[in-house]
């Protein structure tokens, strides 16, 4: 016990001297080599981009600068129907998916076909192209010719998506329902909780907690996917931006749309990694 | 069970037969067992015997398959006994604490009282309080669970358990998770429980806390109560051959 103790206290400073320099000069080749890879790894791809035998004509097609001035505005105005829309099906996805959620891990025999219901749905709508789904039912309902039925697309468009997301956001309700350790349940109920109050105190702010992350990346997908409704009509951005693009020949105007789009997404994306990062029960 | 113990009076929990599988494997297999008020009752026996099953059964969150319990006379396992109503009778210490993460130390303890109890919130909040000063967590009312040690955890959940005023308090083996320097204040809030007459059915390994604590020892083998009695003979002089073997197990072991 003696020996090693003395001899650390004899020199630990050089040591410590020694450690840090040696973790400063890593540091720096780290730096060196990740500064140096990116320059050759992007240069290359700008490099075979630039000089690919097509690229003035993509350069004209795509990023026209005049194009872009042309068309954002309306591009932007298009944007504000997305974000509506992303809004409105949002809030009705979170309260949606919330209850078939609770249905679906809800034992009681007297909610039975209930349940069979919810299943049934979320089979259903998760299993169907998100897609098909806004085309089947912006023709489909109007089709009926029933009184009462909305027959605004970006209304159905809207129905579309909320029927679809709702039941991807269902699943990540009951997976995190289902992650809450039984033992938080025993607890609730020995302090004389009723069944709807232990879900309401104890399971689900913890369950709501953990899913967080994936519940905003579906939210992210979701933003997205809103250009889907433009296949039934609504001038929102990626329409707009199709109608200029097919009367100039120009594809500028579809990168406006993108940009508009990565605004949104990149910060929400952000925001679901610190989210990620931080995790866990709290 | 009844007569000669000083500290009895009128039987809280009484457990008549009581039967439970889990599947194809029966955990328990009639299983009498009382507990006098005020009285203490040390629930001894290796792990897998049916302790915890036991103690889940009196608080209904184990439904079992024969046999009865009865509270304070009445019985609690008829399908027409609302769960709810009993379990407001009665307190749960888990061996893994269980408290809610995501709520305050003060919250975990009002909790029941609050949404179970309805009690108003600046009554709950006070009586929360004075009880967590008196398990020694005064100033720690704001922090989260897992900002305190697993002593301090544990002694919140038993003024969690505490704090519906329960007819009796069930431990379930509340010192097995901690570090073993941990133990003490954990044993000490029992104590104190147990001063003020709290009736109780303590599960537990710690013999020695047994022997000082409880007014009766049961030893449970295999969803039985094979021997019963004042601790200093069931753990003193065996009678059955299985208390001997589980005694002399725990003695090897450095526990007894």
């Amino acid at each position: 016990m003696d020996e090693p103790g003395r001899r650390s206290a004899a020199a630990p400073l050089s040591r410590r001297v020694e450690r840090e320099a040696a973790k400063r000069a890593k540091a720096r080749r780290n730096a060196l080599i990740a500064a140096l890879s990116s320059v050759v790894v992007i240069g290359g791809l700008a490099a075979l981009v630039l000089t690919s035998p097509g690229w003035p004509t993509v350069r004209e097609t795509f990023f026209s600068w005049s194009e872009f001035k042309n068309a954002f505005p309306e591009v932007l105005d298009g944007f504000w129907l997305d974000i509506k829309v992303f809004m409105v099906v949002e809030a009705a996805v979170l309260v949606i998916a919330l209850v078939i959620a609770l249905i679906r891990v809800n034992g009681s025999p007297g909610l039975f076909p209930v349940r069979i219901l919810a299943t049934v749905w979320v089979d259903v709508f998760r299993g169907v192209p998100t897609v098909l789904l806004v085309y089947l039912i912006g023709f489909g309902i109007p089709a009926l010719e029933l009184e009462g039925l909305p027959t605004s697309p970006v209304v159905l468009g809207g129905i579309a998506l909320t029927l679809s997301y709702s039941g991807y956001v269902s699943e990540v309700y009951r997976a995190g329902i289902n992650s809450v350790h039984r033992g938080q349940t025993d607890a609730a109920l020995s302090v004389g909780l009723t069944q709807a109050q232990t879900m309401r105190h104890v399971v689900l702010p913890q369950a709501i907690r953990r899913v967080a992350p994936p519940l905003l990346n579906d939210f992210v997908a979701l933003q997205k996917d809103v250009a889907l409704i433009s296949i039934i009509g609504p001038q929102e951005a990626f329409r707009v931006a199709q109608i200029f693009q097919g009367e100039n020949f120009n594809y500028t105007p579809i990168i406006a749309a993108a940009m508009l789009y990565l605004v949104i997404t990149i910060p929400l994306a952000r925001i679901v990694d610190r989210m990620g990062g931080v995790g866990g029960v709290r | 069970m009844a007569g000669g113990r000083g500290a009895g009076g009128a039987p809280v929990i009484e457990v008549k037969g009581v039967t439970k599988a889990f599947g194809e494997r029966e955990v328990l297999h009639g299983v009498d067992f009382d507990v006098a008020e005020h009285e203490a009752v040390a629930l001894i026996g290796a792990s897998g015997s049916g302790k915890s099953t036991l103690l889940r059964c009196i608080d209904l969150l184990e439904e079992i398959d024969d046999g009865d319990i009865f509270l304070d006379g009445e019985v609690i396992t008829d399908p027409s006994v609302s769960p709810v109503a009993v379990r407001r009778r009665l307190g749960v210490v888990f061996q893994a604490y269980n408290l809610f993460p995501h709520m305050s130390v003060l919250q975990n303890v009002v909790l029941g009282q609050m949404r179970a109890q309805k009690a108003g919130r600046r009554e709950a909040e006070e009586e929360g309080r004075a009880l967590l000063a008196r398990f020694g967590l005064a100033g720690r009312e704001d922090d989260r669970p897992d900002e305190l040690s697993g002593g301090q955890q544990q002694r919140v959940a038993i003024a969690r358990a505490f704090a519906g005023k329960p007819r009796a308090l069930l431990l379930d083996e509340v010192t097995s998770a901690l570090d073993p320097e941990l133990v003490g204040e954990v044993l000490e809030a029992v104590r104190d429980l147990k001063s003020e007459g709290m009736t109780m059915v303590i599960a537990t390994h710690e013999m020695t806390f047994a022997r000082e604590v409880a007014d009766e020892v049961a030893f449970l083998h295999e969803g039985r109560i094979v021997e019963s009695g004042p601790p200093a003979q069931v753990l003193g002089e065996p009678r059955a051959e299985e208390t001997r073997k589980f005694l002399a197990r725990l003695l090897e072991a450095g526990r007894a």
